[in-house]
């Protein structure tokens, strides 16, 4: 208990330093600074242009199809990283099941191009 | 190995989930919350497994995962159906059957 | 680690889940090449389907093994559950055909996605380690979720669907945790393995002993959840009713079967040793008689109030949950495990049965335009469509467990079972609540013979919204099942006589 503790201490360490380092330079200059404000100084950008209308743009849902499917082929990887490592020691029967698992993914791709998931339209 | 204080930090973290589904209105937090309860067990099998010395934990999380994410694309899908209905994600305005 | 060989993962003896998994992978693109004025065809390619698993569950119904490195179960308690399961699949299936086909939302994804959950309850009664139990239960509700959301645009069924996957999240994380204590307790997460280590762990008085019970507890809240009993119940009626009709009738009862299954299992074969030292009674056994009682009086009590029918049976249901429950607990009892598991099966079958048919008419009764089926839709029926009539009383007998239905079978089992293993009180609110029970289910029955003669009753021999030629298959494939399963209980009672949990093991 007390090894993983003094382990772990460094990052306390650094946890306490870290928000001092970009506080300090803010600190000195709110400090020292004079204050002249004017409506262009506080406008939300110096330059640039007003926001017009809401915030909140929705964006094609078409990233979203893409973003879910993309999401469970790269987390289904993980099952085969394991079978790649091994896989000189594998004998037939071993490297056939991997393929059937790759065979189980193809499927899925199969069934999302097949719904035209895949198409940019 | 003293595996303790990932156990204590994986029940808090465990905990904060439970709260979180139980005390937060917008679906995207509570999604996030279960995923925060999903990890917390993560933690504690991987410690487990670390005691133990066997493969079994490390299994185990490896499924934790994959099944969670494809939850999670379930979750999204069904909050965007629900959004393009009601314009909004608020579980708590989610009360068309009462009784 | 050494790398198994095909044999050793004697993979036959979990073919009738893996030909429908790898069936269900193939329907998928199948499905694709079907044009979409025709996707019933994907509705009969589906039953071809669980025609090829049940089959190859006859050839494996009476082994006794296991596959897949001990982390499947293949014996008689895998077998009926997966009869059970193939069934329920199967008269699901028929009462889907011209459902989504009146409601617009024809898919061939919707079988599949039967198909999966299917595969996932069957996965779920034969696992033999808690790693398989959780994908199982997450195959089982995954597609259940999907499914609830199934009528396109409706919010209600999108807010079933997002009640369903929230709760259903939040409990198989529980479940999860679980898992993952236990898994620290013994090192183990194969079932049998953790039973022979759990005395040990309980002689240590360590650390582990305190893992172990919050373990055990965690995991009977997630699976309490599946199942919905209290006070695990409170997303099922809302979830019952949002869903499409079929979708209702189709997780009521095999969600039901999988999450007990996976519940007898494990309690029986991992768990019956953690017990206080000299004692023949788990320590379990306490807790889940009272969750027992809390969902009997309130199922059944909160069923009463109920004019919309779905959600009268979904207070059903979870009062039927409370009566599998009782045959749980009182596995608890040193040497009933295999006694309770009889029962508990035999009931899941007769309420498979029985609330198919149910749920079957009431479909029958629902108009397109979305409006719920009321009590009130039952009047006069038996003027109406005397045959119909005449089936909803019978489920309605075998819900409430009359004999010569399979539902008085079930409850006698479980009431037997119960009484051996010396729970009295909770026998005792068991049968005071099936009485309670008979003023609801009785209400329909009264509602169709002795109300004609008011306003609301239709013309004789007019045609129903939901009759059709597939769902009458399905009522009378229900029909047959309840009554075949009350006159001739021993039919029933072979097909569980060797079911051994408990006695693989003796304590």
């Amino acid at each position: 208990m007390t090894n993983v503790l003094n382990e772990w201490a460094f990052i306390g360490v650094f946890f306490l330093l870290a928000p001092l380092l970009p506080s300090l330079p803010i600190a000195i200059a709110a400090l020292i600074s004079p204050r002249k404000p004017n409506a262009i100084k506080q406008a939300t950008y110096e330059c640039g242009l007003e926001t017009v209308g809401d915030t909140w743009v929705q964006f094609k849902v078409q990233y979203y199809v893409f973003g879910l499917i993309f999401l469970v082929f790269d987390v289904e990887m993980v099952f085969l990283f394991p079978w790649a490592l091994a896989y000189q020691q594998l004998d037939f029967f071993a490297f056939a099941a991997g393929l059937l698992f790759i065979f189980l993914l193809t499927d899925a791709l199969f069934y999302a191009w097949g719904k035209n998931a895949l198409e940019w339209s | 190995m003293a595996i303790d204080a990932y156990i204590i930090l994986s029940a808090v973290l465990f905990s904060m989930g439970v709260l979180g589904v139980l005390l937060k209105r917008n679906a995207i937090l509570v999604f996030m919350s279960v995923e925060l309860m999903l990890n917390a067990s993560n933690l504690a099998l991987v410690a487990f497994a670390r005691q133990w010395g066997g493969l079994e934990g490390h299994l185990f999380v490896f499924f934790v995962i994959t099944v969670a994410a494809a939850e999670v694309a379930v979750g999204l899908a069904l909050i965007v159906a629900i959004f393009r209905t009601k314009q909004s994600i608020n579980i708590d305005e989610l009360h068309q059957m009462e009784g | 680690m050494d790398i198994p060989t095909l044999e050793q993962l004697n993979l036959s003896a979990a073919f009738p889940a893996i030909s429908l998994a790898l069936g269900t992978c193939l329907l998928l693109l199948v499905d694709l090449f079907l044009p979409k004025n025709r996707k019933y065809l994907t509705a009969w390619l589906a039953l071809g389907g669980l025609a090829v698993s049940f089959i190859f569950n006859l050839f494996a119904y009476n082994s006794s093994t296991t596959a897949l490195e001990g982390m499947f179960i293949a014996d008689q308690f895998t077998g009926f559950s997966n009869i059970a399961v193939i069934v329920a699949t199967a008269i699901s299936i028929l009462l889907s055909i011209d459902y989504l086909k009146r409601h617009q939302m024809e898919r061939g994804e919707y079988y599949i996605l039967l198909l999966f959950s299917a595969t996932g309850a069957m996965f779920m009664a034969a696992a033999n380690d808690l790693v398989v139990i959780f994908v199982a239960l997450e195959l089982l509700s995954i597609p259940l979720y999907i499914m609830a959301a199934f009528r396109p645009n409706d919010a209600r069924s999108e807010e079933s669907g997002m009640k369903y996957f929230i709760l259903g999240a939040f409990s198989s994380a529980f479940l999860v945790y679980g898992a993952a204590l236990i898994y620290g307790a013994s090192g183990t997460t194969n079932l049998t393995e953790i039973f022979s280590s759990v005395e040990g762990i309980l002689a240590t008085q360590s650390a582990s002993s305190l893992y172990l019970l919050a373990g055990t507890a965690l995991l009977v809240v997630g699976l309490g959840f599946k199942v919905a009993v209290v006070p695990f119940h409170m997303w099922t009626p809302d979830v019952y009713e949002g869903a499409p009709t079929p979708v209702t009738a189709y997780m009521s009862v095999v969600a039901k079967l999988g999450g007990f299954a996976s519940f007898l299992r494990v309690m029986i074969i991992a768990l019956p040793a953690l017990a206080l030292p000299e004692s023949t009674i788990a320590v379990w056994q306490t807790t889940l008689w009272l969750i027992a009682a809390a969902t009997l009086i309130l199922g059944n009590f909160v069923a009463i109030a109920q004019t919309n029918v779905k959600r009268m049976l979904a207070y059903s249901s979870i009062a039927h949950a409370g009566y599998i429950l009782m045959a749980v607990a009182a596995a608890g009892t040193a040497g009933l495990g295999d006694s309770a598991a009889q029962a508990a099966l035999i009931y899941l079958l007769a309420y498979t049965f029985t609330n198919l048919g149910a749920f079957a008419v009431a479909m029958v009764l629902e108009k397109t335009d979305g409006s719920n089926v009321t009590l009130d839709d039952f009047i006069g029926l038996s003027r109406r469509q005397p045959l119909l009539a005449f089936l909803m009383a019978f489920f309605m007998l075998s819900l409430i467990g009359i004999p010569t239905t399979s539902g008085f079978i079930g409850k006698w089992l479980v009431f037997q079972v119960t009484l051996e293993a010396g729970l009295i009180p909770l026998a005792i609110i068991g049968v005071l609540t099936s009485v309670v029970s008979a003023y609801y289910y009785v209400r329909i029955i009264v509602n169709m013979y002795l109300r004609e003669n008011e306003a609301a009753v239709g013309d004789e021999g007019e045609a129903l919204p939901g009759a059709s030629q597939y769902v009458n298959w399905a009522i009378y494939a229900s029909f047959a099942g309840t009554l075949i399963l009350g006159l001739l209980p021993v039919l029933a009672t072979n097909l569980v006589n060797t079911v051994n949990l408990a006695t693989m093991f003796p304590r």
